[in-house]
């Protein structure tokens, strides 16, 4: 990991981690009597624990200048396995969660693993943990190999993939004390919050550079999306974490709006997280991997940019649909379910090009998992996003606001096509960048699409259950014209699907983990000189010219 | 447009400024009018703040996370108003810094629960919910007897909600610890200052039944007891046509 670094970028790793370590004391010793100086140590002993790691290997010989002849893989290398850690610890903690509305005294008896603290732990690490690093890790790769541009330098990386981890643990370790700004998907408090913006600028930084360094005219479909999910996720996280804190020491804050503006600020956020997180960057992955692994080029140019810009354009106006019959006037929510409506199409665009595009390598669907679950994902991807416009009318979310359907919803879209989608790419990854012919076991992929499908199926099935029935009972009126069922009479009924959903969530969790066992034993399996990308050449163009490097 | 296209993908400057002016229509158009419109800045003249032991108690609402289960929004639809009383109205959270809102019932809306439940129950309740619900999932909340609430920097609390728009005075900021703890302890010299700047209607007493301490629980419970009360302006819409 070190002896990839330059000198000149090695003295820079220390420098940044002193600053780093220098903030992490400070806020240890201004927050002794709140939890932010516990953040404050958190910080601290990971700056030091990195710089251990820097000064242990400082001294090696700087790497030669063959390196800029190869692409830079180490960050998605370690991107990759974080992802697969951080899955296995969110889905755990999903299940367990889950099991709470089963059996509510499944739990200690402490402040800790008390539901409301746990549920984001697991809503976190799933979508930023597992999500994220899926993410960095693959635009990483996509990036070079569709630019043939080498990553513009050795350390900016590491510190994207590195910082970013720090961010999900200070928001996961938060959450355990008690902090959080109760804004869905946007908890962590106002320190996390600015540390990411920091860590999200250099990404869009190395993102910018490497493309002003490409060596093809035009910028690839992928890199469309990916940008798409760097650029929106900054405006969308400041905007909606503007807080005032209560002081320097504190972990506490007070989000800048409030009530019915910070409702709508809230949902443009929460929405486009779904939209620009969980849609736009899968999609980046989807337009690369599916492809490269069916052997086919995509289906249709012109479909790409109309559901490029559809999406771009119009989930950004969806989000009152999350806030019908609410205080919001009336003419906003109506924008917003028109909005979800039409959106149908730039996403239905995204799924059959992604579908045509395997026509003619259907067999390979047949025979090969990794191309199945990427196949699976987008079907997913078509599915929950009709299920997202059918939800946004105002008459059909009367009934399912509020009711374990969106948890469905939610979950059709987030296990059904995004952990999906990064599966199949990571068993496509994996092989490329540890230079083995092929995985460990491709029986064991298939036990793991099998798990993850009859998971999801079984979640799934179990939320739409439960949310029809409940919506339904919270608006059943008996003979004389009153309500017939108290509120607790629905949460009985539901005692059943919450005990299938555990279970559902539990094939997933089992998936997930047969996947780690295949991806350790296949960089542990001895290493073959082939390129495993077939016939291809897996080098940057740069390899010819003379070396241009850090600070270009 | 593949042409048009052709040339933008070209440009990655280009292509980075047309992602940012695409993506921020949709966001202005909705957001930006809420700040002016007088549906979303109505007026309700009644309207008080939340006192410091109140604010601690959301702030513990906000910690526990229980705005993943309960929502504080009843919809403008005939079961949500029979069950849960009148609508919610925009003025109502505008002191909510962050609004409360929720996306999920788990268990049932609380935006108004202010009162429906004694102070004995809701402890009851919230030590183990099974006791007084039998097949109730909420988790129990026991360490919140426990724990002692820190009061100390109460005042640097009213002093940031002050500067994002809650009007909060001087006085209030400076006598936030001690008002929290008057609040809960009603036989105390400091229980009078707390009538005196939040108002005669201020629910004053040993909320978690022991006005020896004041405890979290007193503080959640005082926050759940005013839920739905700090204006009229839902209950008396013919009043608030008027204003």
């Amino acid at each position: 990991m070190i002896a990839g670094l330059t000198k000149l970028e090695r003295q820079l790793s220390l420098a940044v981690l002193t600053v780093l370590a220098l903030c992490g004391l400070a806020f240890a010793a201004a927050g002794r009597n709140d939890p932010i100086g516990t953040h404050g140590f958190v910080i601290l002993l990971s700056a030091v624990g990195l710089m251990f790691v820097v000064m242990a290997g400082y001294y090696a010989p700087e790497p030669d200048k063959e390196r800029l002849s190869r692409y830079y893989d180490d960050p998605t290398k370690v991107g990759i396995i974080l992802a697969m850690a951080w899955a296995v610890f969110g889905l755990f903690f999903g299940v367990w969660v889950a099991a709470l509305l089963a059996w509510p005294d499944l739990t200690f008896d402490a402040a800790w693993s008390s539901f409301g603290r746990i549920r984001p732990v697991h809503t976190t690490s799933v979508i930023f943990g597992f999500g994220g690093n899926a993410l960095i890790a693959t635009s990483l790769h996509v990036l070079q190999r569709t630019t043939r541009a080498r990553l513009p330098d050795q350390f900016s990386p590491w510190f994207v993939l590195l910082g970013y981890n720090l961010f999900c643990v200070l928001a996961v370790s938060g959450y355990f004390m008690g902090l959080t700004q109760s804004k869905e998907y946007a908890e962590p408090e106002w320190y996390a919050d600015i540390w990411l913006v920091i860590v999200w600028v250099v990404y869009f930084l190395i993102y910018i550079r490497t493309l002003a360094r490409r060596k093809e005219p035009h910028i690839y479909v992928a890199n469309w999306y990916y940008m798409a999910f760097i650029l929106v996720v900054a405006i969308l996280h400041i905007v909606n974490n503007l807080a005032v804190p209560v002081s320097f020491g504190s972990a506490k804050s007070y989000s800048l709006f409030s009530g019915v503006q910070d409702a709508m600020t809230q949902w443009w956020y929460g929405h486009n997280a779904v939209a620009f997180f969980l849609t736009a960057g899968f999609l980046g992955m989807m337009y690369y991997y599916l492809p490269k692994r069916a052997g086919r080029p995509i289906f249709s140019y012109r479909l790409s940019i109309i559901s490029f810009w559809g999406i771009v354009f119009m989930y950004m106006w969806a989000g009152s649909h999350h806030l019908h019959y609410t205080a919001l006037p009336q003419w906003v929510q109506t924008l917003g379910m028109t909005f979800s409506v039409v959106l149908l199409v730039p996403s239905w665009a995204s799924a059959g090009n992604a579908l045509a595009t395997l026509n003619g390598a259907w067999h390979k669907v047949r025979d090969d998992a990794t191309l199945r679950f990427m196949m699976v994902a987008a079907v997913f991807y078509g599915l929950s996003t009709f299920e997202g416009s059918f939800m946004a009318i105002r008459a059909v979310n009367s009934l399912s606001h509020y009711t374990d359907w969106t948890v469905g919803h939610v979950h059709a879209g987030a296990l059904g096509w995004v952990a999906m989608i990064s599966f199949g790419s990571i068993y496509a990854l994996v092989p490329w960048m540890w230079k083995r012919e092929r995985m460990y076991s491709s029986r064991l992929v298939e036990v793991h699409f099998w798990l993850a499908l009859s998971g999801t199926v079984v979640y799934v099935f179990a939320m739409w259950n439960s949310g029809i029935i409940q919506g339904l009972m919270w608006r059943t009126y008996n003979e004389s014209g009153t309500l017939a069922y108290s509120f607790i009479d629905s949460l009985v009924a539901m005692h059943p699907y919450y005990i299938a959903r555990t279970l559902g969530g539990l094939l997933f969790l089992l998936g997930a983990m047969v996947g780690c066992y295949n991806i350790w034993m296949t960089i542990r399996q001895p290493g073959t000189s082939l390129a495993a990308e077939g016939s291809e050449v897996d080098e940057p163009a740069l390899a010819t010219s003379t070396a241009l490097q850090a600070g270009e | 447009m593949p042409n048009f296209h052709r040339k933008l993908e070209r440009s990655a400057i280009g292509f980075v400024l047309a992602i940012i002016v695409v993506a921020s229509i949709g966001g202005f158009v909705e957001i930006a009018p809420l700040f002016t419109i007088d549906e979303t800045v109505e007026k309700a003249p009644d309207m008080r703040v939340y006192t410091p032991l109140e604010l601690a108690g959301r702030n513990i609402y906000l910690r526990e996370g229980c705005y993943a289960c309960h929502s504080q929004m009843i919809r403008t639809l005939r079961d949500e108003v029979e069950r849960y009383g009148p609508y919610s109205l925009a003025v109502e959270s505008q002191y909510d810094h962050p609004m409360l809102w929720g996306s999920k019932r788990t268990g049932p809306d609380l935006a108004r629960v202010g009162g429906k439940y004694s102070d004995a129950w809701q402890v009851a309740h919230l030590r183990n919910p099974r006791d007084v619900v039998p097949v109730s999932v909420m988790p129990a909340y026991r360490w919140l007897e426990d724990n002692t609430l820190k009061t100390e920097d109460l005042g640097d609390h009213l002093l940031a909600m002050r500067r994002v728009g809650v009007p909060y005075t001087q006085a209030m900021i400076d006598n936030a610890p001690a008002d929290a703890y008057g609040q809960a302890t009603p036989d105390t010299d400091r229980a009078a200052g707390v009538s005196e700047r939040y108002g005669e209607a201020t629910n004053i007493r040993a909320f978690d039944g022991d006005p020896s301490r004041v405890t979290e629980m007193d503080a959640l419970v005082a926050y759940l007891q005013i839920l739905g009360k700090l204006t009229d302006v839902a209950t008396a819409p013919a009043v608030a046509a008027k204003e």
